[in-house]
């Protein structure tokens, strides 16, 4: 069996039947759509299981040999961002078919599934231009996703998306065709054996076209100046969908990670971890602007959009200090946060349908139903996120801190961080007594001063539950420390192992006709 | 040929850039596409300049042109087609939504206020007016 494989044809295939069960109603979609992503999550616990042995999968696309064909390569980091992926789409799907929202247009299952056929592509492939064709696959879902259900705000805001990842897309041609004309090869393991024995003249060029693929990648993780799209195409989404983007922005950094780290890792030579810096410096300014954003945001969805741009500039952070402690924890790191963000954007959904017209604007409204519940949880998320003990947040950035203690410049990564924590905790505990505490008189039954209508709406049960097992994963994160960080650890290990990646992918030989 | 290859590049990126930046929608779309224009010329080159070699095996020769970038420039072109045509329908329904054919659409203080989400002021309905006698004239 061709494990490596499956994650990336399951949802492919799934989104062709669910294409076609569209003339069979909304029920056949549904099921169809929750069977393909539960088996998804069943797929990716098998990949953990079979990648944690330490040797590389490699499947080789229509049976040519690296570097000639294509390769999907299943290592443990992309076994564990494909989990991460299914088990969050999972949380996103039931909660949009709970609330509704895949009422709203026409073809929500489909565009999630191709979605996921994008993302676990992207994770899973050896090749540098196929990267670049499941960012398009995912990019091209992820507009029809984030325009779904239509309004104005989401338009001027897909608009911005769609016209910055359209630039990104080429600036990606323009950095792997400079690769190639000095490389020679598109796959990653090759390039990384290329740019070992690299000649002098062609250093420049190559390190040129190595930025320019930060660059590339840095407007998908939302790396400072590239992140102004972000906030306002995710706080304007509908909330599943913004729930799933939080694995999209783990997707840049995942690229940085896969793609810097093999083709510029210690084996590159004179290029070896050249943009580490740059991904430092840029990682912390991101984070200063982050909790800023977090303060001057007018409205909960927006103040949620720019805590998933802290925790990806935490992260980024943590993969710039370069050592295998630092990577280990932000792989830690990024199993909590996708959660947890993804918690905090469907909990604001909640919390915004409960206050009625008030939205979720940061402004007293009138109590919501169940606000003891909803408040509780909003507590709980927002501990989790800001990093306050002691639940998963604040054991990630303790693993980010003491990883960074040897690091020349660990002073300014120590007062960065915590700083931001600061501002962001602040922020969140105004924001919960705003919206929790700080109520008008009355139940909101009634018509308000202005003689508007107040129609807010009881939190839906199976919603609340998604939530509430999102969130649960946090604590979970915390008591079952050890083997988690033993997990995340030998995935580092693996990961700055960057020659045993590269033999293991050119040495796979085709099978031969008529063998299995 | 190099200098009229690379100027060819140069300028198709320079205008995209430039047109890019521009503030309504149908320049920025054509931006787009001539920096699409640019980068698959400047993928095409990177195979190296040949003339008269076949990409394809061919007993009777013995150069070869390096097939892969006219592989990966047919990749392109399609997907920058397919998100070209996109953005198209997305800036028309930007167009009919927002009134206006701005990148930056409404202004954002405007859409913010409570309760007019679906109504337009009478602010930007003249706004959207006078936009339109300026497209007429």
């Amino acid at each position: 069996m061709h494990l490596a494989a499956w994650p990336v044809f399951l949802p492919l295939i799934a989104g062709f039947i669910v294409l076609f069960a569209k003339a069979k109603g909304l029920l056949w979609q549904r099921t169809i759509n929750l069977l393909a992503v539960s088996g998804l999550v069943v797929l990716s616990i098998a990949l953990i299981k079979e990648s944690s042995s330490g040797v590389l999968q490699v499947y080789l696309l229509g049976n040519w040999a690296a570097p000639f064909g294509i390769v999907l390569v299943l290592d443990q980091l992309s076994a564990l961002m494909v989990g991460i992926t299914s088990v969050l789409a999972l949380a996103s799907l039931v909660y949009a078919i709970a609330t509704d929202t895949d009422k709203n247009g026409a073809h929500f299952h489909v565009l999630f599934l191709i979605l996921l056929f994008g993302l676990n592509g992207a994770f899973l492939t050896g090749d540098l231009f196929n990267l670049f064709v499941f960012f398009e696959v995912l990019l091209l879902a992820s507009y029809g996703l984030l325009l779904h259900g239509g309004g104005r705000l989401r338009t001027k805001a897909g608009l911005h998306y769609v016209i910055i990842n359209m630039v990104g897309a080429t600036l990606f041609l323009f950095a792997v065709g400079a690769l190639y004309g000095i490389l020679g090869t598109l796959n990653i393991a090759d390039m990384a054996a290329k740019v070992a024995v690299l000649p002098e003249q062609d250093l420049g060029l190559v390190a040129a076209a190595g930025l320019l693929l930060l660059v590339v990648f840095g407007i998908k993780a939302a790396l400072f100046p590239l992140y102004l799209w972000m906030p306002i195409a995710y706080s304007n989404t509908a909330a599943p969908v913004a729930a799933l983007f939080a694995i999209m922005t783990k997707v840049g950094l995942y690229a940085i990670i896969r793609v810097h780290g093999t083709v510029f890792g210690d084996t590159a030579g004179t290029l070896a971890n050249f943009y580490m810096p740059w991904l430092l410096g840029l990682g912390m300014l991101t984070l200063i602007l982050a909790a800023l954003g977090v303060m001057a945001a007018g409205r909960l969805r927006e103040q949620v959009a720019y805590l998933v741009l802290a925790s990806v500039a935490s992260l980024l952070i943590a993969v710039g200090l370069n050592n295998p402690l630092a990577l280990s924890a932000s792989f830690y790191y990024i199993i909590h946060s996708t959660f947890i963000a993804g918690g905090l954007f469907l909990l604001a959904d909640i919390i915004s349908r409960g206050r009625g017209s008030y939205d979720d604007r940061l402004e007293s409204g009138y109590a919501m139903p169940d606000a003891i519940l909803i408040g509780s949880m909003f507590v709980f998320g927002a501990i989790a996120i800001t990093g306050i003990p002691p639940l998963s947040g604040f054991f990630g950035k303790v693993l980010i801190l003491s990883a960074s203690l040897e690091h020349q410049w660990s002073g300014l990564v120590f007062a960065v961080i915590l700083v931001a924590s600061f501002l962001m905790v602040i922020t969140m505990a105004r924001t919960g007594s705003l919206l929790f505490y700080d109520v008008l008189p009355g139940n909101g039954t009634d018509t308000n001063s202005n003689g508007n209508d107040i129609s807010s709406e009881l939190p839906n049960r199976v919603a609340t539950i998604v939530v509430i097992s999102l969130f649960a994963l946090s604590p979970l994160l915390v008591l079952f420390a050890q083997p988690i960080t033993a997990f995340t650890e030998s995935v580092a290990k693996q990961q700055f192992d960057s020659k045993h990646y590269i033999e293991s992918v050119l040495s796979k030989q085709p099978v031969e006709a008529g063998k299995e | 040929m190099e200098w009229l290859l690379a100027l060819v590049i140069g300028v198709l990126t320079a205008t995209g850039v430039y047109l890019t930046l521009r503030a309504r929608t149908f320049p920025v779309v054509l931006g787009l596409t001539l920096l699409a224009y640019g980068v698959n010329v400047f993928l095409f080159a990177m195979g190296r300049l040949t003339i008269g070699r076949p990409a394809i095996i061919n007993p009777a020769t013995e150069m070869y042109s390096d097939p892969l970038p006219q592989a990966l420039v047919l990749t392109a072109i399609v997907i920058a087609f397919g998100m070209t045509a996109f953005l198209i329908v997305l800036a028309l329904k930007a167009r009919s939504e927002l009134g206006n054919d701005h990148v930056d659409g409404l202004d954002l203080a405007k859409d913010e206020r409570p309760l007019e989400k679906t109504n337009f002021t009478e602010e930007q309905k003249q706004h959207s007016k006078s936009i339109q006698q300026e497209s007429k004239e």
